[in-house]
């Protein structure tokens, strides 16, 4: 499973960074690391749904605080 | 509502404003020649003898802004043309010079170059005189003039002679394209070439980023220009053009800081490597301290190769900056690969008034990838903050950062001499070519005291406040 986090500048300010490091903590709390990667963009052209992350492909709007909701239901239920 | 600092800057943009507009809409080929007389309409010159001659000139920069002459390495050139071919006696006495009882000029030469007629009035031996001006800084009349070339004034490397039509020549060995002669020639006779053309032809071929994705990364000396709109205006107006997103040098200049601090901490003494033509002064003047730069690649070159390397390997960037040299430093091997094209922020404001994009109708976008400390490597004394801050980040508390801030090449020079000499205790030598730093160069619109406290502010304005938030994101 591929998870792209958007790391442009409307992202970013909307907190990308605490949902990437969310996402990290979440992976290796779950043991995901071989399974799951995790990586970043620049811009994917929808700043206004931002934090824009894909899990392969399909569009997920993510915040800091939502982070273990969206993990639960798009990352752990798929891949276990 | 002023663009820019001279009318020279304003007729070199008129050219590439026009170059840019025929090329969007793919009519270059077929109005070329017509460039000049657009720009010269009629039949009374305006800025030299005739319109012939203007028109003659204006071909020549229509060549500079379609990319020069491409036999001359350089990206720097003479219109020998429009060179004025003006007068480079050095200092000379005028007749302002009453024949006073004082003789200051003669007490402060130190090579005895100054003597007297018998009405007192002072006169230069040529043969004695070195150039210096101390004679000129202590004459109460101020009637020792300078009559060097602004050119040559403005190159403190010594790279600019005159050729056998008098028209000044660059030493290419020599030159290390940080633009100070461009700036400072008054009839604009000193040209960066412009590669706007290759920019308006990536843009074109993405098909509206569909093909690949045009990227702009923008030095954080933006923060000073365009100061008639707000920079999320900028932002804006740079994807009205087609760039797919902006991204900040500065989050590069994070990365290199990052890493620096640790290699300084390791070596124990490092000079930066974040300004081109810093480096390139190295390697022709003091090729015995090339070892001693930083192995880093400069802000822009580290985070493009980011961009290429781990976020879209089909990516293609355009750098645009306040810098002539960083087109050189494009073409080197070790860069190329990461960075696609350059251009200054003289050739966006073209860029943007080509497309019709009035960036003041816009509104704003964001732009915030870099710390504060990354977004000051645009003024002098930044990069050396910056450093510092990566070395506490690091946790290297025992070293005893003592940094030298070099604020133009003339102070480069000196810190450099004195360092191969081994009379500088220092351990970290930051390079600036240009007078005050990134927000000095030649590339830029505007230059002036409030842009070190413009390019502050934007520092303190970022999300992010250490380097390692900063570039957490990245790993």
């Amino acid at each position: 499973m591929k998870i792209t986090v958007c790391i442009g500048s409307s992202c970013h300010i909307k907190g990308s960074r605490q949902v990437v490091e969310g996402l990290q903590y979440l992976i290796s709390e779950h043991n995901l690391g071989d399974k799951v990667e995790l990586s970043g963009t620049f811009c994917m052209g929808k700043c206004k749904d931002g934090v824009c992350v894909t899990v392969d492909d399909k569009f997920h709007s993510v915040t800091p605080e939502s982070v273990d909701d969206f993990f639960e239901k798009n990352v752990l239920s798929v891949v276990k | 509502m002023r663009k820019f600092d001279t009318k020279v800057q304003y007729l070199k943009y008129k050219v590439l404003r026009e170059v840019a507009r025929e090329a969007w809409k793919d009519t270059l080929w077929e109005n070329v020649l017509d460039i000049p007389k657009k720009i010269v309409p009629g039949r009374e010159s305006t800025m030299r003898c005739c319109v012939y001659k203007e028109r003659a000139i204006l071909a020549d920069r229509v060549k500079l802004a379609m990319g020069g002459d491409k036999d001359n390495p350089n990206v720097i050139e003479v219109i020998e043309t429009a060179c004025d071919e003006c007068p480079m006696g050095g200092y000379e006495v005028t007749n302002s010079c009453r024949g006073c009882l004082a003789h200051r000029c003669e007490d402060v030469c130190k090579k005895g170059a100054i003597t007297f007629d018998r009405d007192h009035v002072a006169h230069i031996d040529k043969s004695k005189c070195v150039d210096c001006g101390a004679c000129s800084k202590v004459c109460p009349f101020n009637a020792i003039a300078n009559r060097k070339r602004p050119c040559q004034n403005a190159c403190k490397i010594k790279a600019i002679s005159m050729n056998e039509n008098k028209a000044a020549k660059i030493n290419n060995d020599k030159c290390i394209a940080c633009g100070a002669c461009v700036y400072q020639c008054p009839f604009g006779a000193i040209s960066d070439k412009s590669y706007i053309l290759d920019v308006i032809d990536i843009i074109k071929k993405s098909e509206n980023n569909t093909n690949y994705k045009v990227y702009a990364v923008v030095a954080p000396s933006i923060s000073s220009q365009f100061r008639y709109a707000k920079l999320g205006q900028v932002i804006t107006g740079l994807k009205e053009l087609g760039f797919h997103t902006v991204i900040e040098a500065a989050l590069g200049a994070d990365m290199v800081a990052y890493s620096e601090s640790e290699e300084l901490a390791e070596k124990g003494f490092l000079t930066s490597s974040c300004c081109p033509a810093f480096v390139d002064y190295i390697r022709k003047a003091f090729p015995d301290m090339l070892e001693y730069v930083s192995h880093n690649l400069s802000p822009m070159a580290t985070i493009c190769k980011y961009i290429k390397e781990n976020t879209d390997k089909t990516a293609k960037i355009v750098f645009i900056g306040p810098c002539t040299s960083k087109k050189m430093e494009v073409q080197q091997e070790r860069v190329r690969p990461y960075v696609d094209s350059c251009i200054t922020f003289e050739e966006l404001q073209a860029l943007f008034d080509s497309a019709d994009v009035d960036i003041t109708t816009l509104d704003e976008s964001f732009l915030d990838n870099a710390s504060y400390f990354g977004r000051i490597f645009a003024r002098c004394g930044g990069l050396a903050d910056a450093v510092q801050q990566g070395l506490k980040e690091h946790g290297y508390d025992d070293f005893e950062l003592k940094a030298q801030s070099c604020d133009g090449i003339e102070a480069c020079r000196t810190a450099l001499l004195k360092k191969s000499k081994g009379v500088l205790d220092v351990n970290f030598i930051e390079g600036m070519a240009c007078i005050g730093g990134c927000i000095g160069g030649a590339g830029c619109l505007t230059h002036g005291e409030r842009n070190k406290a413009e390019v502050d502010k934007y520092g303190r304005e970022a999300y992010e406040k250490t380097i390692t938030d900063a570039i957490s994101i990245l790993k």
